[in-house]
C-alpha cells in the first residue's frame, strides 16, 4: 500500500526554450487545429476534409480581387494589433480597440461628409489627424483613471466599446442616406472625395503602405526608443519603474494615447481606404480579434503580420465554404475559435514542462 | 399607468436575461477567473436549449411541453458549462491568459450559435426561421388567476418560471458566498490563491467548479432569451453578445454581490427600455439613450476605485492564473 500521496504529474516552469522549438510547438498546434476544423466542416457539409482546405485557399486567394480583399482585411487587423502592442507590453489591458476604431472611423466619416468640397489629399490629411485624436481621447479616458485611482482598465475599456458603438449608431441615424435606410451609404460616391487614391493601379495599395509603415515604426519605437524602454519597465514592474525614476502615470497615459491613436487610425483606413461608409461593422469585432493577434505575437509587430494573415485566411476560407453550402458566415468564427483555442493551449508547453511520477518499480531500483 | 406597467414588465424580462449572465459571472469571478466569454457562453446555452427543443418537437410523435422544457433546460446548462470547461482547462490547467481565452470563447460561442441558429431548419430539411412554439409557451406559462389580480398581479405574477428562478439562484448564491464554509473558501481562492492553497483549500478544484457552474448559470440567460424574450425562435445577430457584455457590466454595477444584482438588473432593464416611454425622442437620440447602462457602469467602476472601500472591490487575484511554484 502506498502511504504517501505523490501526485501523478507536476508542472515546472521552463527556463527558456530555443525559439525554433517554440515555433515547432505552435506550428504543431496550428496543424492540429486545422485537423479539428476540417472535422467540424466535414460534420456540417460532408465535404472531403482535404478538399475543404482547397476551397478555403480558393476563397482567400482564388482570384486577384479576393487576394486583395484578403490583404486589405489583414492590414486592418494588423493595424489594430499594432495599436494594441504598446498597451499590452505595458500590461495595460486595452480591450477597447473596438471602440477606438469606431470613433476614429466616425471622425473620418465626419470630415468626408461635412467637407466634400476640399481636395482629396486635404480631406485625407484632416482625416488622419482627427481619427488619431479621436482614438487617443478614447484611450486616454480609461488611462487617466487607471493612473490616478487604479480603476480596472479591462472593464473600463470594455464599457467604452459600447459607448462608442451607441455613438456610431447615433451618427449613422443622423447621417443616414437615403432617409429612412438607417445606413450612411457610400460617402461621396460620385466625387470620390476623401477616398484613398489608387497606388500602382491598386485600389488598396495605400492601405498596405500606410499600415506597414506604422508596423515598422511601432517595432522601432518599442524596441529602440526611450519610450519603448519605459513601457517595458512599467510592464515588468511598476515599483522598479518608480525606483528608476520613471513617472509611471505619465507613461500609462502617454502609451494609451498612442495605443488609442493607432487604433483610431485603423478606423480611418477602414472608412477612407476600404468601405467608404460608417456603421458598427466598420470595426465588426476586429477590435476583439486583434487583441488575440497582439497577444499571440508577444507584442512583436512583425509576427503579427503572420497571425493576422492566418486569421483572415481562415475567415475568408470558411466564408467561402459556408456560402457554397448555403450556411452563414459565422462558420468562420467557429474555425477561428478552434484555432485560437489550440494556439493558446500550446503556449503552456512552451512555458512549462510536465514531469510525470516515475513508476514505483523504477523508483525502487 | 398601463405604459408604466408595461415598462416594468419589459424591464423584468430584460433584466432576467442579464441577471442569469451576471450571477454566473459573479460566481466565476469570485474564484479569481475573469471570464470574458460570458456572451459566448450565453450563446451556447441559448442555441443548445433551442436546438434540443427543436429536435424534440420535430421527432416526438406527441411532443409534451414540460418534457421539452426539461430537456432543453438541461441541454442549455450542460452546453454552457462545457464552454466554461474549455475556458477552465485553458486558463487553470494550461494557464493561458484569461482575457484572451475569454474573448476567444465569445468568438467561438457566437459563431457556433449563429451558424446553427441560422441553419438549423435548413440542416433539418425545413425552410424559413426555426420556431419552437410549444416549448416557448411552456416556458412562458404563468398562473393567470394570480396575474389577473389587478396591477400587483400583472407586475409580480405575469412571468414564466425562469424569472423567479433567477431570483432564487441569486439569493442562494448570495447565501452560499457569504454564509457558508464553501463560500468562504471560494472567496479566499479568488482573493489570494497562494494563501488559500497554504490553508489546505484545493484551489484548482474550486476554480474549476466555480467556473463551470457559473458558466452553466450564465448559459441559462441565453436560454431565457431564446425561449421567453424572443418567444422560441432565433435571430442571427449580435443581440445576445450585447446582452452578454451588459451582464459583465452588471457584475461591476452590483459590486460582485448577487443579491444586489437582482434589483440592478431590473434597473438596467428600465434604463434600456426607457426610451420607448419618453415622447419626442428621434431615432438618433434613442441610440444615445441606450448608452445609459454602460455610462452608469463606468461611473460605478470609477466611484468604487476612488472610494477604495474593501467591500466593493473586485476579487484581488481577478484575471491572474495561479501557479503554485511562482511566488
Amino acid at each position: 500500500m502506498k502511504t504517501s500521496h505523490e501526485p501523478l504529474a507536476h508542472i515546472a516552469k521552463r527556463d527558456g526554450m530555443a525559439w525554433w522549438k517554440g515555433w515547432l510547438i505552435r506550428i504543431a498546434a496550428a496543424l492540429l487545429a486545422l485537423g479539428v476544423s476540417a472535422l467540424f466542416i466535414y460534420s456540417l457539409t460532408k465535404m472531403n476534409p482535404v478538399k475543404v482546405y482547397g476551397a478555403m485557399w480558393n476563397g482567400a486567394f482564388g482570384t486577384t480581387k479576393r487576394t486583395w480583399v484578403t490583404l486589405r482585411d489583414t492590414m486592418m487587423l494588423l493595424c489594430i494589433g499594432v495599436g494594441l502592442a504598446p498597451a499590452f507590453k505595458m500590461r495595460f489591458w486595452n480591450i477597447g480597440a473596438e471602440g477606438q476604431v469606431l470613433v476614429g472611423g466616425c471622425a473620418t466619416a465626419a470630415v468626408m461628409i461635412y467637407c466634400p468640397g476640399l481636395p482629396t489629399w486635404v480631406i485625407l490629411l484632416i482625416g488622419i489627424v482627427v481619427s488619431l485624436i479621436a482614438g487617443a481621447v478614447w484611450g486616454i479616458i480609461p488611462a487617466m483613471f487607471k493612473a490616478r485611482w487604479n480603476t480596472n482598465e479591462t472593464l473600463f475599456t470594455l464599457m467604452m466599446n459600447y459607448i462608442a458603438i451607441q455613438l456610431t449608431c447615433f451618427l449613422v441615424a443622423k447621417w443616414e442616406n437615403p432617409y429612412g435606410s438607417n445606413t450612411v451609404g457610400i460617402i461621396n460616391q460620385s466625387t470620390k472625395a476623401g477616398w484613398f487614391p489608387a497606388l500602382f493601379g491598386q485600389q488598396y495599395g495605400w492601405n498596405i503602405v500606410l499600415v506597414l509603415a506604422v508596423t515598422v515604426a511601432m517595432y522601432l519605437y518599442l524596441k529602440y526608443s526611450k519610450h519603448g524602454y519605459e513601457i517595458a519597465v512599467v510592464g515588468q514592474s511598476e515599483n522598479t519603474a518608480r525606483y528608476a525614476g520613471i513617472s509611471v502615470k505619465r507613461v500609462i497615459v502617454r502609451t494609451m494615447a498612442l495605443s488609442g491613436a493607432v487604433c483610431g487610425l485603423a478606423g480611418f483606413v477602414a472608412v477612407a481606404g476600404a468601405s467608404h461608409t460608417i456603421s458598427t461593422s466598420t470595426a465588426g469585432g476586429r477590435g476583439f480579434t486583434a487583441i488575440i493577434v497582439a497577444w499571440m505575437a508577444k507584442f512583436n509587430t512583425f509576427v503579427m503580420i503572420l497571425i493576422a494573415l492566418l486569421l483572415v485566411f481562415l475567415e475568408k476560407g470558411a466564408t467561402q465554404i459556408a456560402s457554397q453550402f448555403n450556411l452563414n458566415d459565422y462558420a468562420s468564427n467557429v474555425v477561428t475559435g478552434i484555432i485560437l483555442f489550440f494556439l493558446l493551449g500550446s503556449e503552456f508547453f512552451i512555458n512549462y514542462t510536465v514531469h510525470f511520477r516515475r513508476r514505483e518499480k523504477e523508483a525502487k531500483a | 399607468m398601463t405604459s408604466l406597467i408595461s415598462l416594468l414588465n419589459n424591464a423584468v424580462i430584460f433584466g432576467t436575461v442579464i441577471l442569469y449572465g451576471a450571477i454566473g459571472e459573479i460566481i466565476t469571478e469570485k474564484s479569481g477567473n475573469l471570464n470574458l466569454g460570458v456572451p459566448g457562453i450565453m450563446y451556447l446555452g441559448g442555441i443548445a436549449g433551442l436546438a434540443t427543443a427543436f429536435y424534440y418537437e420535430m421527432l416526438a410523435a406527441n411532443p409534451i411541453g414540460v418534457v421539452s422544457l426539461l430537456l432543453s433546460f438541461v441541454a442549455a446548462f450542460l452546453a454552457a458549462a462545457l464552454g466554461g470547461l474549455i475556458y477552465s482547462f485553458l486558463t487553470i490547467t494550461l494557464r493561458a491568459n484569461q482575457n484572451v481565452t475569454g474573448l476567444t470563447l465569445t468568438i467561438f460561442g457566437a459563431g457556433l450559435a449563429n451558424l446553427y441558429g441560422g441553419s438549423l431548419n435548413k440542416l433539418a430539411g425545413g425552410v424559413g426561421q426555426i420556431s419552437v412554439s410549444l416549448t416557448s409557451r411552456t416556458y412562458r406559462a404563468y398562473f393567470s388567476g394570480l396575474a389577473n389580480l389587478g396591477v400587483p398581479g400583472k407586475l409580480l405574477f405575469s412571468y414564466g418560471f425562469m424569472a423567479y428562478l433567477a431570483i432564487v439562484i441569486a439569493l442562494i448564491a448570495s447565501w452560499v458566498l457569504n454564509r457558508t464554509r464553501v463560500g468562504l473558501n471560494l472567496r479566499a481562492v479568488g482573493e489570494d490563491p497562494a494563501t488559500a492553497d497554504a490553508a489546505g483549500i484545493h484551489v484548482t478544484k474550486y476554480k474549476y467548479l466555480a467556473t463551470c457552474l457559473g458558466a452553466g448559470i450564465s448559459g441559462l440567460g441565453g436560454l431565457y432569451y431564446c425561449m421567453d424574450y424572443i418567444k422560441g425562435t432565433w435571430t442571427t445577430d449580435s443581440t445576445i453578445e450585447a446582452l452578454g457584455w451588459l451582464a459583465v457590466a452588471l457584475v461591476i454595477f452590483a459590486t460582485w454581490k448577487p443579491a444586489r444584482a437582482i434589483w440592478s438588473a431590473y434597473l438596467f432593464g428600465v434604463l434600456y427600455w426607457a426610451y420607448n416611454y419618453i415622447s419626442g425622442l428621434t431615432r438618433a437620440s434613442i441610440e444615445l439613450f441606450k448608452m445609459l447602462p454602460y455610462v452608469v457602469t463606468i461611473v460605478v467602476l470609477i466611484v468604487v476605485s476612488m472610494r477604495h472601500s474593501k467591500e466593493s472591490q473586485p476579487p484581488e487575484s481577478l484575471g491572474q492564473s495561479y501557479f503554485r511554484e511562482e511566488r
